[in-house]
């Protein structure tokens, strides 16, 4: 009887589509959320007091707002096609803090104080709040500095590389030279350079976005199909429209691959720097917590860490899925 | 007379064309393409090229396109020598190479942003499109049209110029048969409503027949004009007509295809 419910639902998916979720699936998230809170009430009985009042707020939280949500998709068909996917995913991430509480907390198969136990980063998430969120401003205003300044010279370089052949005989071998060098390698030499550790930092981003943007930009320029330009000049173009209307839409898509790249790098060159230089900022955090011995805190600005940068890359993704609407067959996020 | 000035504008002549290209694998060596091509096209004239492989038409197109330069010999547009590209002489390849990031409209739009004449010119951009029948495609990227449409767009992106001289290089040549004889209507009106001189290059005899007024056969090493016929067929002309077929076999022989080989051998 199932399978021939499923067989019809294949040959039409706007009625699979408009079905109700399964009850399995609704009830996936709130059991999920007892089951791992359950096991931490058990292991908080027996290990010393631990402060569980902000975790049992967050599972409350949690099943208070999938129930809603179980409700609403009822009435709601696209919030039921995101629950649909995403739900498994979530139910898993949730057994995942129950898995991480047994082994740290539960069983002691990691040595403390260096693995806490997820209630302790999230009562550390809670109570250092303020210092973490300006912390992640410090470095969401250098990240951001050092990457556009990166971007816009290594746009420059890699145009002016990719379209003249004079360029491309001087600059490629110092491009060739000076680019591998990891940007964290000149940090001994940039903070005796410059007047500021913020002003250093923010080169040195600079510096490591630079290199994979000039080259993929220069690549993408001197690769463009000679086809497009031998058309645009018998269309009267002249060499203003060859360059910006030609060379550099068809090097586009190489030159996204440049900026992720380059974003890639300034994550790393971001934290190494300031957890040597720079005195705020993330990474900063991170070494200053770790000095304490504050392991939580360490964990807490990890976590801030994933959901900041995987943010900034979604943002660039979503803006490549924009400009590049003409390209078919784009990888999506 | 002053139309009489114009037409005479937009003739071509090729005078003891030269041009070699040296060959890739030997340094120093070069092979020569075209070895003193002379030929002219009249103002208005649909003229094809037909000819095996390799034997320069290409190189012929490029050259009066002025994407190439020759290295010897004149190449003219009226009393104009040719020394670089122009829009007075637009190019429709065999790949319709519509810019992928620009849309229909802008596609047939770029000649006019290159000369920089959009804002005088805007207007003329539709019927362009009404022209090639591509109205509701004005916002579709290259990507969704089909290879007619696109070649459609292609030609329509070379005409909003007004050229003087229209170069076609196989620009059917990727269409399948059904597609094709129609496009090569298509052509045939826009050649009869705007008489822009036209010269085509292709591998299909039947085209070149149905086509042109005049068929310049080439031969290779070095490429030069072999042969010069003109079809003095009235048009819309019809491909099994009687006079159609002869002509068709009298190119076939010509170029050694023919069923009786010793006969072609013998002229």
């Amino acid at each position: 009887m199932t399978s021939i419910r499923r067989i019809m639902n294949a040959h039409a998916p706007a009625t699979a589509d408009r079905s109700q979720l399964r009850w399995s699936m609704q009830l996936a998230v709130p059991v999920a959320s007892l089951v791992t809170f359950g096991t931490h009430l058990v292991i908080a009985r027996k290990a010393p007091p631990l402060e569980t009042h902000s975790y049992m707020l967050l599972f409350f939280e949690i099943i208070g707002v999938s129930i809603v949500l179980a409700i609403a998709q009822r009435f709601w068909p696209a919030l039921r096609k995101w629950m649909r996917h995403m739900w498994p995913i979530f139910t898993a991430a949730i057994l995942l803090l129950g898995v991480w509480d047994v082994i740290t907390a539960g069983l002691h198969l990691l040595p403390l104080p260096y693995f806490p136990g997820p209630a302790t980063v999230l009562r550390s998430l809670i109570n250092d709040r303020a210092f973490l969120a300006d912390s992640t401003w410090h470095s969401l205003v250098l990240l951001l500095s050092g990457y556009t300044l990166g971007v816009i010279v290594g746009l420059v370089s890699g145009v002016c590389i990719g379209w003249s052949s004079a360029m491309r005989y001087w600059g490629m071998p110092l491009l060739k030279v000076l680019g591998p060098i990891p940007a964290t390698a000149w940090i001994p030499i940039a903070m005796v350079v410059s007047p500021s550790t913020i002003m250093s930092s923010a080169g040195l981003i600079a510096l490591a976005v630079w290199f994979p943007v000039t080259m993929l930009t220069a690549s993408g320029i001197s690769n463009t199909r000679a086809s497009y330009l031998d058309v645009a000049r018998t269309l009267g173009a002249g060499r203003l429209y060859l360059i910006f209307r030609v060379a550099i839409p068809a090097a586009v898509p190489n030159i996204f691959i440049g900026l992720f790249m380059g974003l890639g790098a300034s994550f790393l060159t971001l934290v190494v720097a300031e957890s040597v230089g720079v005195k705020s900022g993330l990474g900063w955090y991170v070494s200053w917590a770790q000095g304490w011995a504050e392991y939580g805190k360490v964990f807490a600005a990890l976590i801030i860490m994933a959901a900041f940068f995987s943010t900034v890359m979604t943002l660039l993704f979503k803006l490549r899925d924009r400009v590049l609407v003409w390209q078919k067959g784009i990888i999506k996020w | 007379m002053v139309t009489a000035n114009i037409a005479a504008a937009s003739a071509v002549r090729v005078h003891e064309i030269c041009k070699s290209f040296p060959v890739p694998d030997a340094a120093g060596t070069s092979r020569l393409a075209l070895g003193g091509t002379s030929f002219s096209i009249a103002a208005g004239e649909l003229v094809s090229l037909i000819g095996p492989s390799g034997c320069g038409k290409s190189t012929l197109l490029r050259l009066i396109a002025g994407l190439d330069l020759p290295d010897s010999g004149d190449l003219l547009v009226g009393n104009e020598k040719i020394v670089g590209p122009s829009a007075e002489r637009g190019l429709v390849f065999q790949d319709p190479n519509l810019f992928p990031w620009l849309t229909v409209r802008r596609n047939i739009e770029a000649g006019l942003v290159a000369r920089g004449v959009l804002r005088e010119k805007r207007n003329e951009v539709h019927g362009f499109m009404r022209l090639v029948g591509l109205e509701a495609f004005a916002n579709a990227y290259p990507h969704h049209l089909s290879g007619g449409m696109a070649q459609r767009v292609a030609l329509a992106r070379a005409l909003i110029n007004h050229p003087k001289v229209l170069l076609l290089d196989e620009p059917l040549g990727a269409l399948d048969a059904f597609t094709r004889m129609r496009m090569q209507d298509e052509v045939l009106r826009l050649w009869e409503n705007r008489r822009t001189t036209m010269l085509l290059v292709t591998h299909d005899i039947d085209e070149a027949i149905y086509m042109s007024d005049r068929i310049m056969v080439m031969t290779p090493a070095p490429g030069r004009i072999d042969r010069d016929i003109n079809i003095e067929l009235s048009r819309p002309r019809d491909r099994t007509s009687d006079s159609f077929l002869r002509f068709r076999s009298g190119i076939l022989e010509h170029l050694h295809f023919a069923g009786n080989a010793t006969a072609a051998n013998g002229t």
